[in-house]
């Protein structure tokens, strides 16, 4: 071994080093700031807001029409374009000349549905490209971790599509928000159409993506149907983008379950129930009724991945291209002119989210983010596409209305996938913010 | 040469120092002196530094190493989460526990040697990210990656003081860790770790290990029980992966099973052999190139090759983003692929031979230089 000799030159010479190295921060810490300025806020003609789409992974084809909808909602802020849902909103703050007058820029980053990596991508937008905002996502892993981030760095996130209990629950921040409904509000609104489709005596089996969004769907969706009389014969947990389930399907055909809940989404949820139709499930008869599977949370995207199999497949959904509202005919008939396909919910939740920013920033006459953030809390509004909608200030989830779905057995075009069984009204899916705990912590304005 | 360092290595240990400290401003221009990329440049270059101890001493490649930063990065958050934000008994646990693991897997992968090494590491790395990803899931919290929450004992720091308002950050006795303070902890472990490895390879210690590379059947027959040595060389290069790991933790805490997946494993291969095997300075170069390229390929988008192309006529605009676009964003992989491939058919040495060889072409030929003095020892990969 080598003998670690430190003479009186060496650690003199390691030593000034050291103080160097010490020193040197202090050349960054940066003067008093003045007291409305919080991270990133624009000091230009733009402002620069950051979107975080999954650009490759099992959630790729949602970012992909994640990012879509921001670069629309750009435009139309920015003036341009027929202005979509601005028109139908009903907070008229916004002028279509960018958010307070200033042009708005966007960056992007690939959070490749990790979290590690989503962190690193949300820190380049704010360090280096002076992000005021980030925005996206299309996991709750994601969304959880990137929340973290930005309530430490004093950005305010705006959720894409997550569905997790935990983002506005357990995890729930100050700086966070979410348009989103989640799990808990998917099995209240699941329960009566199910009751009165499948009956009180079913046998569940679940599987289950194994992070925060499947664990808190598989809870939600388990209480639900248990209250219903339901048995759960077993949950199990499968990896993320595991591509294959062939091992995980072949033990519910001998468990005795009739029903089969997959709780998957984006690919791992066109791969499971693909296969799962494969292993003829749904011409199976057990316990004298037809097995039956379901999707809890349906997306149009996937159900295109899908095919054939997602015929008569109940589900629920934030939202649908083919509701005949203004405000979803308005944006439905925007998004098509520029891309030529109708939105997916998730689009949808990422378009509303980015006006959400932009008003709330013109109404409280400022980016200075704990303003934004009281802007935001409590906010009451209309003419996005869910009818009235309230941003709860106790854990920053909107309330407003979801749709039970259901895949059509006979579409009328490619893009006619489901079809809306039931709109779940907003009174029904309003529940106690207390009962998933969390503590979303202070507003205060952090320096960057 | 050996044992003590001669005037050239104390020169090399402060030349280095500079670039280090000063990279902030000399990378700004580059677009890369924002402090998270900075202190992903000095985590990676002490895990490619680790890495370059065993398999550009010793030859023997792991395929496993991401496992180490893995341990290292939940070590430390648990340690946030246990004991103290402070970074200090983090870093300590990080070590510590990659050393422990990396006892174990080397002791039992080390009895085998080329691809039947590499192939016992990469499948024990393989398992503690199936562990971690979904056995695990009390200790590691599976997908969702180890988080600190309110709920945390902490039980040292809140002995002491009365936690504020939300989650506390990572902090060195006050000063947050977070930003530019983080990275100077990062060059400050960069350093150091840099003067160990220098110390290694000037070593008797580093000398047994190279002997091993060039011949290990002579080793034995004059009657060196080789294993140790390995084994040494092993477990020093993964308590380096573990402070990258805890490095990690420390800058962001938040632990994720994907850090131990092989990708991050090949990963640090592929910086090794990109700036050089063997070398002192090249693994470290070979890291900042592949995460510099990670974040500034990957943030590319469309309106900003547009911008880039603007002075093209429409229609071959149109062709020039297409075809860029294939190579940014998302597909950035798809560059470093193509440099990796020119590097490693054009210069098996890596960015080192390259330096070697331009600094070769200037006139300065006649002997090693004072910046790269270990370049001329360069050897490909085997």
């Amino acid at each position: 071994m080598s003998k670690l000799i430190f003479n009186r030159r060496g650690i003199l010479k390691v030593g000034a080093a050291g103080g160097v190295a010490l020193a040197a921060p202090m050349h960054f810490v940066k003067g008093a700031f003045a007291e409305d300025m919080s991270c990133n806020m624009p000091t230009g003609d733009t402002v620069t807001l950051g979107f975080n789409v999954p650009q490759s992974g099992p959630y790729a084809d949602e970012g992909a029409d994640e990012l879509r909808a921001y670069q629309l909602a750009v435009k139309h802020l920015n003036g341009e374009g027929d202005g979509g849902m601005m028109n139908t909103f009903t907070s008229k703050a916004l002028k279509g000349n960018g958010i307070l007058g200033k042009k708005v820029a966007y960056v992007t980053g690939d959070t490749q549905t990790k979290s590690d990596a989503a962190r690193d991508s949300a820190k380049r937008m704010i360090e280096k490209e002076g992000a005021v905002m980030i925005t996206g996502g299309s996991s709750s892993g994601v969304a959880v971790a990137v929340q973290g981030l930005c309530q430490e760095m004093g950005i305010i996130f705006m959720a894409g599509l997550t569905h997790s209990n935990d983002t506005t629950g357990k995890d729930k921040k100050r700086y966070g928000f979410r348009h989103f409904f989640n799990a808990y509000q998917s099995g209240v609104a699941l329960g009566p159409v199910l009751k009165e489709e499948y009956g009180t005596d079913r046998r569940a089996y679940h599987l289950t993506a194994d992070y925060t969004w499947g664990w808190t769907q598989e809870e939600s969706i388990k209480n639900t149907t248990e209250a219903l009389g339901w048995e759960t014969v077993a949950t199990v947990r499968t990896p993320v983008g595991a591509g294959d389930y062939s091992q995980y399907i072949t033990p519910v055909l001998n468990s005795g379950a009739d029903v089969l809940i997959l709780n998957h989404y984006g690919k791992d949820m066109v791969n499971s129930l693909t296969q799962a139709i494969q292993f003829g499930l749904k011409d199976k008869q057990v316990n004298g009724k037809n097995f039956e599977i379901i999707v809890p949370l349906f997306s149009r995207l996937m159900a295109k991945g899908a095919g054939d199999n997602i015929k008569g497949i109940l589900g629920t959904t934030n939202w649908n291209w083919s509701l005949d509202d203004d405000a979803s005919q308005a944006f439905v008939k925007s998004f098509g002119a520029e891309y030529g396909a109708p939105p997916s919910q998730a689009a949808h939740t990422c378009y509303v989210q980015t006006l959400l920013y932009a008003d709330a920033c013109e109404r409280a006459g400022t980016f200075f983010a704990p303003k934004v953030i009281e802007a935001l809390e409590d906010f009451e509004f209309d003419g996005m596409g869910n009818g009235p909608t309230l941003y709860r200030g106790a854990d920053h989830q909107c309330m407003k209305s979801a749709l039970v779905v259901k895949g059509n057995e006979n579409k009328q075009s490619e893009y006619d996938l489901l079809k809306v069984v039931k709109v779940v009204d907003r009174e029904t899916l309003t529940y106690d913010p207390a009962i998933f705990g969390g503590d979303l912590g202070p507003s205060d304005a952090k320096k960057c | 040469m050996f044992g003590n360092l001669s005037r050239n290595d104390w020169l090399l240990v402060l030349g280095f120092a500079i670039v280090v400290l000063v990279s902030p401003w000399t990378l700004t221009p580059f677009g890369a002196g924002y402090p998270a990329l900075l202190q992903k440049f000095c985590i990676f270059g002490i895990f490619a530094m680790g890495f370059n101890i065993l398999f550009g001493l010793t030859g023997y490649l792991s395929f496993g190493h991401a496992a180490f930063l893995g341990v290292g990065s939940y070590a430390a958050v648990w340690s946030f989460k246990l004991f103290t934000m402070n970074v200090i008994p983090a870093v300590i646990f990080g070590v510590l526990f990659a050393g422990i693991f990396a006892v174990v897997i080397g002791f039992v992968s080390l009895r085998r040697s080329g691809i039947y090494f590499s192939i016992l590491t990469l499948a024990f790395a393989q398992m503690s990210y199936n562990l971690a990803y979904s056995v695990l899931t009390p200790i590691t919290n599976g997908e969702t990656g180890l988080q600190l929450t309110l709920q945390d004992p902490r039980i040292i720091d809140n002995a002491f003081i009365t936690p504020g308002e939300g989650l506390p950050q990572t902090d060195l006795f006050g000063i947050p860790m977070n930003g530019y303070p983080g990275f100077y902890f990062c060059a400050v472990a960069l350093i150091i770790c840099f003067f160990l490895t220098l110390r290694i390879f000037r070593s008797p210690f580093g000398m047994m290990l190279r002997a091993i590379k060039s011949n290990q059947n002579r080793m034995r027959y004059t009657g060196f029980n080789t294993r140790p040595y390995l084994l040494t060389a092993f477990i020093i290069s993964g308590m380096y992966a573990g402070l990258a790991g805890s490095l990690m933790a420390v800058t962001d805490p938040l632990a994720g099973a994907e850090r131990m997946q092989w990708t991050a494993s090949g990963e640090v291969v592929l910086m090794t052999i990109l700036g050089g095997v063997g070398t002192l300075i090249g693994p470290i170069l070979g890291a900042g190139v592949i995460k510099y390229f990670e974040n500034i390929f990957s943030s590319f988008n469309d309106r900003i090759l547009e911008q880039l192309f603007s002075f093209l006529p429409d229609a071959a605009r149109e062709v020039a983003v297409w075809f860029t676009g294939l190579f940014v964003g998302e597909g950035w992989h798809l560059t470093l692929g193509v440099v990796f491939m020119l590097i490693v058919i054009f210069l098996p040495g890596g960015i080192m031979e390259g330096l070697q060889r331009i600094y070769n072409r200037l006139g300065g030929g006649s002997g090693p230089g004072a910046g790269a003095p270990d370049t001329a020892a360069a050897q490909p990969a085997e």
